[in-house]
Order: C-alpha cells, then structure tokens, then sequence
C-alpha cells in the first residue's frame, strides 16, 4: 500500500469547507482518548477545553484579549508569506514596537494629553516598523537570509528590553526591582466592556478588514501574490522583488509593533522583562492555520486562543498539567495542518509502487 | 496519588452533582512562574500546596496554573482563579504583583497573597523569606573550607534579592576570613542547567574551590561534585546530586507560612501583612551540615542558633560599601527598606555591579 | 589540570549538543527540508534518554533512546510535510510545542532524580597524556560521534553519489525527479537523520552534560542550532567551527565576567547573535558562494506530477 497526492485542477470548495471540521473531529477523537487514558471523563474535558470558556462574559473578554495580538501579527506575516518573504521575527518587532511605544510614558511621565495615546501608537508602529527593516535592508543590499537574521533579532530586543528595565528604566520608586513605572491614565488603552477588553481589539478587527480589501481588491494585493507564486512572472510585469521584501517587513513589522505597545499599554501598562507569552511565534503558527487569509486568521487567531484558555481552565477544574494542554495544542495544529492537504490534493491509496519509486 | 484524587473527583463530577462540590470547603489557588518540574522554586511553591493539602485534608481544595508567563498571561490566570471560586490565591512570583492587585480590586472577598512584591491591599498580603540568613551561614561554610581562600557565586539577574544574597555571603565570609575573594558571574537566567553548569566550570577553572549559585538547578553542584570541589544546594536539598560535594542547602520552606495563613482564612482571622520571615520562622531551613569537619559544621549550627535567637544581625554595621562608604553605622541593624532595595557591593567584592 | 586545557573541555562540552544537533538539520536542510522542530526533538530526546537510562542502568542505552526518540517526532514530521505536503515552517513549530509537552508530561517522575552520567572513555596510556591527553582521549563516545558524523556527513555529501543525490534533491527537486530519483524518499531518510541528531543532542544534554532531567532543560540550543546550519552556510567543517565559535563564545563570556569586566550580561548574551547576523552578512556579500551552497529548494513542498 502506498499513499499518494494527486494534485486537484483547482481548489476543493467543498474541502476548504470540510478540512477544518475534518480535523476538529480528529482532535476531538484523540483529544478524548488521551484524556480517557490519563484517567479523565473525556466529555467533560472536550467541554472544559472548548465550551466553557465560551460560556462567561469575563472568558469571551479575555478570549479576545489573548487573540487580538495574534491576529494583528498573523495579517502582516500573511502578507509576508504570500510574497515569499520570510519573516519570523515579529516577536522581536512586537518587542521592540513596545519599547519605543514606551519612550513617552516612561521617559515623559508627565505628558498627559489628548495626544498621548496616538503618539504612543505611532511610535509603537514606527519601532516594530525599524526593526522589521533591519533584515530587509540586509536582505535587499547584501542578501543575507532573513529567515536568519529576523529569528535572532527577536534575541537582541528581548535581550534589549530586559536591559532596559533592570537598568535605566527601572522604576524609581521600584526597589530597584525590574520593572518600568506604571503609565498614568492617559498612556492606557481604555477598556471596551467591564473586563479587559481594550481598544487594542479594535486594531484587529480593523487590520483583518484592509488587508482583506487589500488583497483581494488591489493591484498591491494582485503584486504579493504574483511576487510569491512566479517571481519571474512578477518579474516582467514591472513588480520590483526588493520593494516587496521592504514592503512586507515594514508592514509586518509595523502590525507587529502596534501589537505590541497596545498589549503593554492596554493590558500590562507598564513595561517588564517579558511582556510577551511567545505572540510573535505563536502569530507563525495562526497564520498558516488561517491559511494565509485575513478571514481564516481571525478564525484561527480565536481557535488558538481558545485552546489557551481551554487549557487554564483544565489545569483548574480538572487538575489537567499544562503540558497536557501543549501536547492537545500541537495534536490540533497537526490534524488541521495534515487535512488542509486535501483541499489542494486528492489522497490515494494504490497498490502497486510508482514507477519512479525506484529502490535506491 | 493527585491522578487518583482527580480520578475520583471526576468520577464523581460525571454523575452529575456538581452542585456539591465544595460548597463548605475553601478553594487555594497558586499561579506559579515555571513548572512545577523545576526543582527549584515554583517545585518548592507546589511543595507548600501539598503541605496544605496534608494538613487540612477534606477542608480544602487545592488548584493550580503552572507556567504563567509573567506579561499579559498573568492576570487572566489569577481571574481564572477568582472566578473559579478560590478564596485563597498565591502568586508566587514577583512579576505578578501590579496582576494581583488588579485582579485583588476586582474581588474584595477573596484573600491575596503575593510572594516577594511590595505593594499589599486590604485583601492582599505580601511574604518572602530572609533567604541571607542562609546566605550569611554558608558564606562563614565557605571560607572556613576553601584552601585558594576565593569562592565562585553565580548569579541570576542583578536585582535587590540576589545582591542582598552576595553581600551576606561576603559578609558571613569576612567574619572568618576578612580577606576572603569571591568571583561573582551571571548567568542571566533562572533556570538553564547547561549554562549554569559553564558558569560552574568557569568559576572553578578560575580557582575558586568553594560554589555558591543563586539559580534553580542542582547542575553546579553537579560539576562541583565531578571535579572534586564543593558548594551548597539552592532552594532544595540537592544532596541525591552530590553526595560528596554538597555542604549544605539554603531550602526554601514555604509550608509552615503557607498552612498558618490557609488556616487564618479558614479560621476568618486572616488579615493583609507583610511576612518577611527567615530561619527563625522556618522560612528558610539549612540542609544538613555534611561533608566538613565537626568543627566547621558545630560553629555553622552555633550560628544558625544565633540567627534565630535574634543574637546576630547579618547586617548589623559597621558595614562598607565597596567604595569604602559607610553604609551602616557601628551597632546599626539595616532597616528592611535599605535591604529591599539593596543595589550596592559590600566593600571587598572586586567585582562590579552591572547596571 | 591546566587552566586552557579545562578551559577547552568546557567548551567541548557546550559545543557537542550544538554540533549534534546542528549537523543533522545541515542534511535535511541539503535536501530541501527545513525542521524547525529541532527543540522539539532535542527535549523529547533528553527526557526519554534520561528516562532509557534510569530504566536500564546503561546511559548509552538511554542514549539510543534519545535517537529513537528523536527519530519518532521526525518521522511525524516527515510524514506531515512529505506525504501531507503540510507547511514546513508550521509544522516544525507545532512539532517544538508538541515535543515541549510530551517531554514535559513523560518527565514528571524523573523531576529531582540524579542522571546517570556517559562515562569519559579511558584509553590507558593516550587519557592520562599532558594537555592532549585529557582533550584528544579522554571525552565521552558522543563527543566522538558528532566529530566523526561531521566528518562521515562532509565525506558522503561531497564525495559519494549518495551525497550528489540528497543535494539534487535539496537544489532542484523536479530534475531530480525526472532523473528518476525518488524525492520523496531521499528527504524521509534525511528527516529522520535529522531527528536521530537531534534526539542524540538533547540526549547528550540529559546524560552527559547535566545529567538530570528537568523541564525546558534545552533552553532554545535547538534555536542556536538552527542559526548554525545558516551561519556555516551548509557546509559541515563550517558548521563544526561554528560550534566550537558559539560555545567558545558562551564559555568565554563567564570567564570575563569572572575577571571583573562589568559589561551588562545582557549584552553578552546577545553577542553570539549579533555575530550571527555580522557573519551572515560578510558570506552574503559574497553572492557566488551564497548561491552555490544555499540548497535551491528549501522550504518548498515537492508534489510528483503524473
């Protein structure tokens, strides 16, 4: 027996919409045997996982909180990815996005106006930005792999950040423990709701609309696409591969670092050594699981923050480790990940081997 | 044995009276920073929790979220908790004080207590231990038994704790030796058992024979114990690691603090207090004296003694900064705001603070 | 013992994990796979080498487990982006977040248990030498291991028609096809080395460096591995300077530090990377030598057309 991949002429409506529930189905399937085996009423774990979190209003709050981030990051990678452009840095932009957010609350406590917050914003965006055009300019004027030099930069700003606040942005009436002053009122994304929901949701919402538009609806759009599938094709319709790179990595990096000053303006308000539960990578992973569509990253965003959530309120209620929750976690992004395959494939199985399958 | 209790607990769920559940016992909830499989300090937190459980038995109900990042995560898993009917919460990490609080304004009813932090509320209490008694007691250990009269300190991150650490160890050192060395490296992480383990070689391939770490894991001991040297446990007794080089522990006890205070909920005596105790408190315990003479080991006892008596003051002045700065005057005990937020070398540490 | 003489055993001892784990992403990354998964692997290798040596007594026992361990998740892994033709750059990480937690799971009974340790090899006579001695004959069999799979892996890449094959396949995988090579099969083989090292890396970690289990214990080396296969530009002797560069790096940075000189931690933690980018850009510039070692085809899925 032997499996093999026939291509489809083109994408399987049907399976785009049945892949996804294909995998859910699995995840529930294995999802339920291993927490039978671990000694678990199935039912009620599957419920504690995927339901009740969706049952209070404070949960559906912090469901949104947990994903925003996700999604705003995960649009700008989409981008990057369609294009052929590899960006796996943007915990580093988020990162640094934040730290320059920061330059004003932090520097200028004083400074309470009106203007405060756009500021902030605009300095976030502009910091992630910066930091994304570091392995663009050195892709584009030295080709260096930036695949590479975006994954360690990611070490450089953490590492930066945590200088920051142990040393010069310690908070001075902190004991000199490592932690930055709180930002006043003015600094502070307000809430939307009566939980923690804050404005920085908006951000996401609105980033999964333009670059829905965008896409689909722009030469832009029509360009990232041209850019990732035929190079050449793209090459002599005019389309410059260098202005790609930088477009990407600006516009990834700038999402990136509005993600990252609203998640440390809206919901830690202040800076500290780790301002970020692993977003930045986390965003690859959502990305990819959206299918690299705006749409289906909101889906996906909400997907995995939901198996976050789900996986706290296990640890709770059932006793369940975290690193049950990482291993159903990673089960999920693999069935999801292995049924996508049949929306651009038919599986068969056949008998007899391929001839090209020659016995080396 | 907790699989068998969750077992049961979810045998019983499925039949579906939940609305029994608990309803007369009190929920304590603890967030830890790392897993509880650090052998180090959130594995001393849960040991705490299971004291807890020991001691009050049907009464209570323990939960808890290990791996919480410190960062957004935070104060959704401490809500969690509230929400999910805890009436007694543990954080256990500095960087949860600013969540705790928030969340402790949310839920007035339900008693906080956050673990090495500084800002309390009505209904949130504050607690750490004087880990430097320990330090002051293996400090006079180390130069009592090193021959080069140098030891190797390696070092987390240069905050308040892990400086007022190097200092009482210097500082227990000089008693007995006033020249006594110490070459002091950072490994720039809690946690990382290989790179401890370099930090360990480095030190030793320095010339120091005696080894004190202010991170988790038991792997410079580990080397100590490889290349024929000596040094002291962190946060658990780590003498299964190095039965010949482990000379004693600085352990954090965190049971007897935690059962009196579950106790003062269930006894409705619990108040918001600042709880900064150390040997005295049984806070801090001292793993057995092994591997040195009787002498060494009796004069360490004597200390620990003096210590928990109130005799002797780790930093009691005259005491130095670096710079030759009297920092404590003569016959002066250091208040605990000085030692909250201590960020200086005592004088006789070549070494320089990074800032 | 001499001051340089353990000063080179430590960095021995840092590097090797690297190096192991380093060496088999180097081959699958030549045959046109990228497995970002290499923690993954490296941590479920650590806890089921540890826990293979425990359960036998024997730490090389534990270490065949570590590769078998290493193997298992590459096989997933395989299986995902080579049959399923899955992304491989998400796949490799939900494959670090799944190897995270299994590892974690597996290991909660092994938490403060000492290891047992890979003995040194003594070879009377050579082991007790002055300076080279110690160096040269007196490391443990993993130690020699990752020299000689550098050295086999240099041999067969460049020397053999194997070698030819595995690059085709990683430079253009739909020539190779046409020549009849089976695409398919030559990057399972390739996967599954990948795992064998990486599960030996983590297991090296586990049994021979601290020899302890204790969660997270990799600490992002199967990262600074990843980074190492791009740095040397995937060629092995590269890759084998690249390591001992990184570990000298790391060891080195204590001794200053124990020396007195009071630069921020933090920035010599951010140095190795920071030498990593610098690097990357000089062999960059230099875009003859780029182009001819940069495997064509990396990251991308291979589908047969009939």
């Amino acid at each position: 027996m032997r499996l093999e991949l026939e291509k489809r002429a083109e994408h399987s409506r049907t399976m785009a919409v049945l892949s996804p529930l294909l995998a859910l189905l699995l995840t529930l399937v294995s999802g339920a045997i291993m927490f039978a085996l671990l000694g678990q009423d199935p039912v009620r774990a599957l419920y504690t996982f995927f339901i009740e979190p969706l049952t209070a209003s404070w949960s559906l709050q912090e469901l949104v909180v947990k994903a925003a981030p996700l999604i705003l990051i995960a649009v700008g990678l989409a981008v990057c990815y369609l294009s052929n452009t590899w960006n796996i840095g943007a915990e580093g932009q988020f990162t640094f996005g934040a730290i320059a957010g920061s330059l004003l609350p932090i520097m200028v406590p004083g400074f309470e106006t009106p203007l405060t917050l756009p500021l902030m914003l605009l300095m976030g965006i502009a910091g992630g930005m910066l930091w994304g055009a570091i392995p663009a300019f050195l892709k584009i004027r030295f080709g260096a792999n930036e695949i590479l030099t975006s994954l360690m930069l990611v070490y450089v700003a953490q590492l930066f950040l945590d200088w920051l606040v142990r040393g010069p942005w310690r908070d001075p009436e902190g004991f000199n423990f490592p932690e930055s002053r709180l930002f006043s009122d003015a600094a502070i994304l307000q809430p939307l709701a009566d939980g923690r929901m804050h404005v920085g949701a908006l951000f996401a919402l609105l980033a999964v609309i333009a670059m829905s538009v965008i896409l689909m609806k722009t030469l832009k759009g029509f360009e990232v696409r041209v850019l990732g599938q035929a190079p050449r094709a793209g090459q002599f319709a005019g389309f410059s591969r260098n202005k790609m790179v930088l477009f990407a990595f600006l516009l990834s990096g700038g999402l990136a670092g509005l993600a990252g000053i609203s998640e440390v303006s809206g919901s830690i308000n202040q800076l500290t050594p780790v301002i970020s539960p692993g977003y930045g990578f986390t965003a690859i992973i959502v990305a990819f699981l959206g299918r690299l569509n705006p749409i289906g990253i909101f889906i996906a965003g909400f997907l995995l923050a939901l198996s976050y959530l789900g996986g706290e309120a296990a640890q709770v209620s059932l006793g369940l480790s975290d690193k049950t929750t990482r291993v159903f976690q990673g089960m999920l992004l693999f069935y999801v990940l292995a049924c996508d395959t049949l929306i651009l494939y038919r599986i068969r199985l056949t008998r007899t081997f391929a001839p090209s399958g020659k016995e080396a | 044995m907790r699989k068998l209790l969750s077992m049961a607990a979810a045998a019983v769920l499925s039949f579906g009276v939940v609305g029994a559940e608990a309803a007369d016992k009190l929920k304590v909830g603890f967030i830890y920073v790392g897993p509880i499989g650090d052998y180090g300090w959130s594995y001393q937190h849960n040991q705490g929790r299971l004291a807890i459980e020991a001691a009050f038995g049907d009464k209570v109900e323990t939960v808890y979220i290990e791996s919480v990042s410190e960062g957004p995560d935070a104060e959704r898993a401490i809500e969690r908790l509230a929400r999910d009917g805890a009436g007694l919460i543990y954080s256990t990490s500095f960087g949860f004080m600013n969540p705790t609080l928030k969340v402790a304004k949310k839920f007035p009813d339900v008693k906080f207590e956050h673990s090495t932090g500084y800002k309390r509320a009505a209904n949130v209490s504050t607690y750490s231990a004087r880990f430097y008694e320990g330090r002051y007691v293996i400090g006079q250990i180390a130069a009592r038994m090193s021959k080069t009269g140098t030891a190797g300190y390696i070092g987390s991150f240069p905050i308040p704790e892990v400086i007022r650490g190097i200092n009482a160890f210097m500082l227990g050192a000089q008693s007995v030796d006033p020249d006594f060395k110490v070459k002091i490296v950072w490994a720039n992480s809690w946690y990382d058992p290989g790179k401890e383990a370099d930090a360990a070689k480095a030190l030793l391939d320095q010339g120091v024979d005696v080894l004190a770490q202010h991170t988790d894991s038991p792997a410079p001991l580990q080397v100590a114990e490889e290349r024929g040297a000596i040094g002291f446990g962190q946060a658990s007794d780590m003498i299964k690691f190095a039965p010949k080089g482990q000379l004693t522990a600085i352990v954090d006890d965190w049971s007897v603090y935690y059962v009196n205070r579950t106790k003062a909920v269930l006894d409705g005596t619990w108040e918001s207090t600042d709880t900064w105790g150390g040997l005295d408190a049984e806070m801090v315990l001292m793993a057995p004296f092994t591997n040195m003479p009787e002498d060494v080991a009796n004069a360490a006892k004597e200390t620990v003694e003096k210590i928990r008596s109130g005799k002797l003051h780790p930093f009691t002045g005259p005491i130095y900064k670096q710079d030759g700065e009297l920092a404590v005057a003569d016959g002066i005990l250091l208040d605990d705001q000085a030692m909250l937020g201590m960020n200086w070398y005592v004088k006789g540490i070549d070494d320089q603070l990074p800032q | 013992m001499g001051g340089y003489e353990s000063i080179l055993l430590t960095v021995i001892t840092a590097a090797t994990p690297l190096l192991l784990a380093a060496i088999g992403e180097l081959v699958v990354e030549r045959s046109g796979v990228l497995n970002l998964g290499v923690e993954g692997m490296m941590i479920v290798g650590a806890v089921l080498g540890f826990a293979g040596a425990q359960a036998t007594g024997s730490a090389y026992i534990g270490a065949l487990c570590a590769l078998g361990a290493g193997m298992g998740l590459a096989l997933l892994f395989g299986f995902l982006t080579l049959h399923l033709v899955a992304n491989q750059v998400a796949t490799g990480l939900a494959l670090t977040l799944l190897g995270l937690g299994l590892a974690g799971m597996i290991g909660e009974a092994f938490v403060g248990q000492p290891g047992i340790r890979l003995e040194r090899l003594h070879i009377p006579g050579l082991s007790t030498l002055p300076f080279i001695g110690p160096v040269l004959f007196g490391q443990d069999l993993l130690v020699y291991l990752s020299l000689a799979l550098v050295a086999g892996v240099s041999f067969v890449l460049f020397r053999t028609r194997a070698g030819l094959i595995i690059r085709a396949v990683g430079d253009n995988h739909g020539s190779a096809h046409a020549l009849g090579v089976s695409v398919i099969r030559v990057r399972y083989l390739a996967v599954l080395f990948g795992g064998a090292c990486a599960g030996l890396a983590g297991g090296y970690l586990s049994l021979a460096y601290t020899p302890q289990w204790v969660e997270g214990m990799t600490a992002g080396r199967g990262w600074i591995a990843l980074a190492l296969v791009v740095f040397s530009t995937w060629r092995p002797l590269r890759l084998l300077a690249g390591a001992y560069l990184f570990g000298a790096v790391g060891i080195l940075q204590f001794h200053a530090q124990a020396h007195g000189v009071a630069i921020p931690s933090q920035f010599l933690t951010a140095l190795p990377y920071l030498a990593t980018i610098i690097v990357l850009v000089m062999i960059s510039r230099n875009r003859v030598l780029t182009r001819i070692n940069t495997p064509a085809c990396l990251g991308q899925p291979f589908v047969p057309d009939r």
